[in-house]
């Protein structure tokens, strides 16, 4: 399918490039839904991918590229079952968004996050599966996880661990801060800096410089450079279980879902 | 070397031109949330332009419970 039109996200293949936009209300929060879409890109992809050279992840919604998972609708499934009967649905859920995020990571094309404003949590994990990042000067980076009582559960540490020096890693996780593009760039994690709203733009211009590549070169290049951790990720998802099902997730869950604060709850 | 009230007026102006809420109507001493009318992506989005345009980094942390300029302006000095 070349072109889909969905609640929470679109795809189009332009001259060779997928470009996959989200634009879920209010900041593309991924839940089952979400979850459901991105599934459907992916047998797109397996599908477009012997045609194309480039996928660009781009967000249409202002206030930045993705906010994580859906904690709201996390707080509701869990509540509705009781938290400590909840693991078997959190699996479920992180298995199905793990094999998503693989195949973007594993994906032959090359792949851009062209990310503006909030890249927080799961936004963060989806942006490290893709080979490139561009960043806008006003985007934010952030694993709030451990502020909550967990670990990033879509694959966030293992390819930060991959991709950077693991004192950056322990840094933006254990203290769970958010840095700035230009900070992310110094550390490198973003591939060019963008001025505001043009990060799009400018991965545009490096697909047009990709498509004159031959693919297979690029895709043999990826795949020697870029291996994905498939024991570590598995790992992550056991811990991610294991954390879920104690008492402080819930009470932190249950606070920052219930906070009508301006500044919502995060110790 | 900046004082207090320079970076206050800075933040000020940087606040009163990105959020268009006229620069008189901003007091040091005053809640930004309701001065700007902000919520906490906004407020994200201030302390993103804080950091580029001093050229330093603010941990989200040092700044949680922040709500009026002048504070923000003491948060900031300590890091240039």
């Amino acid at each position: 399918m070349e072109n889909y039109s969905g609640e929470t996200l679109s795809w189009e293949m332009i001259d060779g490039c997928i470009e996959l936009a989200l634009h879920r209300e209010p900041c593309n929060e991924i839940g089952l839904k979400t979850l459901e879409e991105l599934e459907g890109f992916v047998a797109a992809h397996n599908e477009l991918k012997e045609e194309s050279h480039t996928l660009i992840i781009h967000s249409r919604m202002k206030a930045g590229f993705c906010a994580g998972a859906d904690l709201r609708e996390l707080y509701l499934g869990a509540s509705q079952i009781g938290f400590s009967n909840a693991e078997p649905q959190v699996r479920d859920f992180l298995n199905r968004i793990h094999a998503v995020m693989n195949a973007i990571d594993s994906s032959p094309l090359t792949t851009i996050a062209a990310v503006h404003g909030v890249t927080f949590g799961g936004g963060f994990e989806l942006a490290l599966t893709c080979d490139l990042i561009f960043a806008d000067k006003m985007t934010r980076f952030c694993f709030p996880e451990l502020r909550l009582g967990l670990i990033p559960g879509f694959g966030g540490i293992p390819r930060l661990n991959r991709d950077l020096g693991n004192a950056v890693v322990r840094d933006i996780l254990l203290t769970g801060r958010s840095i700035n593009a230009t900070k992310a760039q110094n550390v490198g994690l973003v591939s060019q800096l963008a001025a505001e709203n043009e990060s799009l733009k400018l991965a545009r211009f490096t697909a047009a410089q990709v498509k004159k590549f031959d693919r297979k070169t690029s895709a043999a290049a990826k795949r020697f450079l870029k291996p994905i951790p498939y024991g570590e990720l598995n790992k992550e998802i056991d811990i991610f279980c294991h954390l879920f099902t104690e008492p402080a997730v819930e009470a932190g869950l249950r606070k920052f879902v219930e906070s009508t604060d301006a500044q919502p709850y995060l110790p | 070397m900046r004082t207090i009230d320079d970076i206050t007026g800075e933040i000020l102006t940087l606040a009163s031109t990105h959020f268009k809420v006229d620069r008189e109507n901003l007091s040091p001493q005053e809640d930004f949330f309701k001065s700007l009318g902000i919520d906490s992506l906004q407020a994200l989005e201030l302390l993103t332009r804080l950091e580029n345009h001093f050229n330093v980094e603010l941990p989200d942390y040092e700044v949680q419970g922040v709500s009026d300029f002048q504070t923000l302006a003491e948060r900031i000095q300590s890091r240039l």
